[in-house]
């Protein structure tokens, strides 16, 4: 005569240290990105703040039937001065990082963020402008975005940020995020950001972007080596 | 005066940037310390409320992106996301990419001998409830080698990428299966110091299981939290 267990259909296998153990409870850890994030995250028109266009997704690296993903919409145009941000990645020999994936996080023209976290009612939001972009780098290890100029942000005590973006950068053989900025050189403020005063003086350059002859403002971001950029603790 | 309170920092079981034996960071890694700055609305902000005007909407099956199902082992992969002070992280996009059940991702550079799943994209994106809750429909992805070592092969794993709430909370990172015997020799795993690589291994738990459906998986992600507790609804400046 057998007698069914009363928790045979509730029963869980034996407790092992895993995700849900108490005693770990913590910080996920970091993973890399990898080399095939391309037809999970960054999508049509990802890097493209302004328009509608196509930039930031590599459809050309998966077949067109397996992109699912966001496609860009029309939408009016954000208020400033519309600039094109772009670079490259590079390695610790100099090699052109072309699994990389960049992302940036900034304010608007008037210097809000779009974000309950910034709580100053009287800085206008932009209702077409977000200030989140994402983007892929390309077979030759550059990234771009088209966005607008972001406005000034307060900083700590009484002090006043210049203009910059956050930038994350993802990749192949980055075990972790790694976050960074990127100021104008003839940003109003940059000599008394106050960010930029906690980077060493000899390694301020590698944060600020310069304008080439097309217009474009543009920094290369290096990962390893005498140029290193400047990556943040945070 | 614009004086915010800022995030933690990484704890004891954050990820080095340099791990040798994952080759690729030999070359990719920074040399230099990492610069603790000032926390600034930069840090602690970042977009909310907008995934679908940003990303367009969720689709949290993956197994029902074409015109038939793809082929493995149907696998339900839901959690939380909290924060470090056990908060829920509500109204937040997680996403993720992974293998077919065969190991082979839909990508031109992945040219192993493993066969394309022609139902099977895997890619998917979900937002947090108002308790942090997420919840997809997938298949359990395959392990597959690649060129790291001789016979190097990573462990079934699937990719998630999370936002959060600000600059300062954006993770990156790997779930892995708790039956996998790959994980223990897996460079990238193992750049993560134990005990805490065991925050990676996802729990197989029958009450998520769907009878006569799908095995199902639970994993929770918990991402930095505030250095204070935020005062709700307030001027933080002081
Ligand atoms: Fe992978």
């Amino acid at each position: 005569m057998h007698t069914e267990s009363p928790d045979l259909e509730t029963r869980n296998v034996a407790p092992r240290q895993d995700n849900l153990d108490p005693a770990l409870f913590g910080q996920t850890p970091s993973q890399t990105v990898g080399p095939y994030f391309h037809y999970g995250l960054p999508w049509k028109g990802a890097a493209d703040l302004v328009g509608a266009s196509e930039m930031g997704a590599r459809p050309d690296l998966f077949p067109a039937e397996h992109y699912v993903l966001a496609v860009a919409r029309e939408h009016p145009a954000p208020l400033g001065e519309v600039v094109e941000l772009r670079g490259r990645v590079l390695d610790g020999e100099g090699q052109a990082v072309v699994d990389a994936m960049v992302e940036i996080w900034q304010a608007n023209a008037n210097g809000r963020y779009a974000s309950p976290s910034d709580p100053r009612d009287e800085v206008p939001l932009d209702p077409n402008f977000i200030g989140f972009g994402r983007t892929a780098t390309d077979a030759t290890g550059v990234w771009r975005f088209r966005t607008i100029r972001p406005g000034r942000v307060p900083g700590p005590g009484n002090s006043l940020q210049a203009p910059h973006v956050a930038v994350s950068v993802f990749g192949r053989g980055l075990l972790t995020r790694l976050a960074t900025r990127i100021y104008f050189e003839d940003g109003e403020g940059n000599d008394t950001d106050p960010v930029l005063a906690a980077v060493p003086a000899e390694r301020r350059a590698t944060l600020i972007a310069h304008r080439d002859p097309g217009g474009a403002w543009v920094r290369d971001i290096v990962l390893q080596g005498a140029d290193e950029t400047a990556f943040f603790a945070l | 005066m614009q004086d915010v309170i800022g995030y933690r920092p990484e704890d004891a079981g954050a990820t080095p940037s340099l791990f040798a034996d994952y080759r690729s960071t030999v070359r990719r890694s920074p040399q230099r310390e990492l610069i603790r700055i000032p926390y600034t609305l930069s840090e602690v902000t970042g977009p909310a409320g907008c995934w679908e005007r940003l990303m367009g909407t969720a689709l949290a099956d993956l197994t029902t992106q074409h015109r038939d199902a793809p082929l493995g082992q149907r696998i339900i992969v839901s959690g939380r996301v909290l924060d470090e002070n056990a908060r829920p992280v509500p109204n937040t996009v997680v996403e993720i990419w992974q293998a077919n059940a065969a190991g082979r991702y839909i990508h031109i550079r992945d040219q192993w001998d493993a066969p394309i799943d022609p139902n099977f994209t895997g890619a998917g994106r979900a937002i947090t409830d108002a308790e942090g809750r997420y919840r997809f429909v997938t298949i359990r992805p395959g392990a597959y080698p690649w060129g790291n070592h001789r016979n190097a092969w990573r462990p079934a794993h699937i990719h998630l990428s999370l936002l959060g709430p600000a600059f300062a909370t954006r993770l990156v990172t790997q779930l892995y299966f708790p039956d996998d015997p790959l994980i223990e020799i897996d460079p990238i795993a193992n750049a993560v110091p134990m005990p805490y690589r065991n925050r990676l291994v996802a729990r197989f738990d029958i009450a998520t299981t769907v009878p006569n459906w799908a095995l199902g998986y639970l994993f929770d992600i918990i991402l930095k939290g505030r250095a204070q507790t935020p005062f709700e609804d307030h001027d933080h400046a002081h």
